[in-house]
């Protein structure tokens, strides 16, 4: 789920921060550049780790600040295709269901991934896994918001901020598109939770026992 | 901003969490406000799993014990770190064609010693 990305960037100190050591400015500054922020195609930059190397600090003639490249750590949000994450629910919606940590919440669970088979409750606002029973009825299992959830990552979306150009200069397809992309996260996560033991934990821990014919009896040891 | 290495090395939820407590200690998260609100909601989240009782020694000795299974990858191994088995099903969710790759006691060997090394987990 966490990795370690080594990046490289150029350092700008002020003269007023000639006194503090190299290392720490950099730290600050990377810090304050790169917390909390999406950075293209690497994921959600968490906290600084470490400086691997420094290179030659140089002057440039119009102002008194010291530039200086850097090769450094840091801590990375980014799971892997195909990892294993556990969520609260955020919200529902007739298109599937959103996800957060907390930290970030830019995960969707589209509704072709759910559970099936699964239908949208409207009065309850919520996902219900209707459980099938073996004399035909169905048990209904909501996912309502604030359980927790666990999903298989199956995708990853990467946006880039571009600027936007002026207004209605082309076309209406393009014109639209614009508009949605403003919209969209730098970086979206997409789940899926249609396997056995994915989803709510209690789907899997209350009904082990009495769903699935366990072959064995209860070991004692 | 140049990417060297974007995957230079994998981290357990545990590392992390130790890393950030680190961070939240020390000055530096007080200058810079995106810091100060990332660090607090990961370990808000990290505290809420089972990393939160881990330590060094368990998930050393998890590992060295999982060895005997020789075959699991090591993305597997992390996520039984990360998210301690329980029920045969998280083994089937975490190692893919399970079913060839493990016997049924291997898989009760592995929920025991994720028990014994992890045991509030779940």
């Amino acid at each position: 789920m966490f990795i370690i990305t080594e990046l490289k960037s150029t350092i700008k100190v002020d003269p007023s921060q000639f006194n503090k050591s190299l290392a720490e400015v950099s730290k600050n500054e990377l810090n304050k550049k790169l917390a909390n922020k999406v950075l293209h195609n690497v994921g959600l930059c968490i906290s600084f780790r470490e400086v691997v190397s420094f290179g030659d600090s140089c002057i440039l003639p119009v102002d008194g600040s010291s530039h200086t490249d850097v090769i450094f750590r840091y801590i990375v949000f980014r799971p892997e295709i195909s990892s294993l994450i556990t969520g609260k629910i955020k919200s529902c919606t007739r298109d599937g269901i959103f996800v957060t940590l907390g930290f970030f919440d830019d995960i969707f669970i589209p509704k072709d991934e759910l559970q099936h088979p699964s239908r949208f409750d409207e009065v309850e606002n919520a996902w219900v896994w209707e459980y099938p029973l073996e004399d035909g009825a169905k048990h209904d299992l909501f996912m309502d918001v604030g359980e927790t959830i666990k999903f298989r990552v199956i995708d990853e979306e990467f946006v880039e901020s571009e600027p936007t150009g002026p207004p209605e200069t082309n076309s209406e397809s393009t014109s639209t598109n614009t508009n949605t992309d403003n919209m969209k996260p730098p970086y979206k996560i997409f789940g899926a939770i249609n396997e056995s033991g994915l989803g709510l934990d209690s789907w899997w821990t209350q009904n082990s026992g009495e769903v699935e014919d366990e072959e064995d009896d209860e070991e004692e040891s | 901003m140049e990417i060297r290495n974007q995957k230079h090395q994998v981290l357990t939820n545990y590392e992390v969490l130790m890393a950030l407590r680190t961070v939240k200690d020390s000055k530096s998260s007080h200058s810079t406000k995106n810091l100060a609100t990332i660090t607090y909601e990961t370990i808000q989240y990290l505290e809420n799993t089972p990393c939160k009782d881990q330590t060094q020694e368990n998930i050393e000795n998890f590992i060295i014990e999982l060895k005997k299974f020789g075959r699991l990858t090591k993305s597997e191994i992390l996520t039984m770190i990360n998210d301690p088995p329980t029920l045969p099903v998280h083994i089937q969710l975490i190692v893919e064609d399970s079913e060839e790759r493990l016997s049924e006691t291997q898989v009760d060997e592995i929920i025991e010693l994720s028990k014994k090394y992890f045991p509030n987990a779940s």
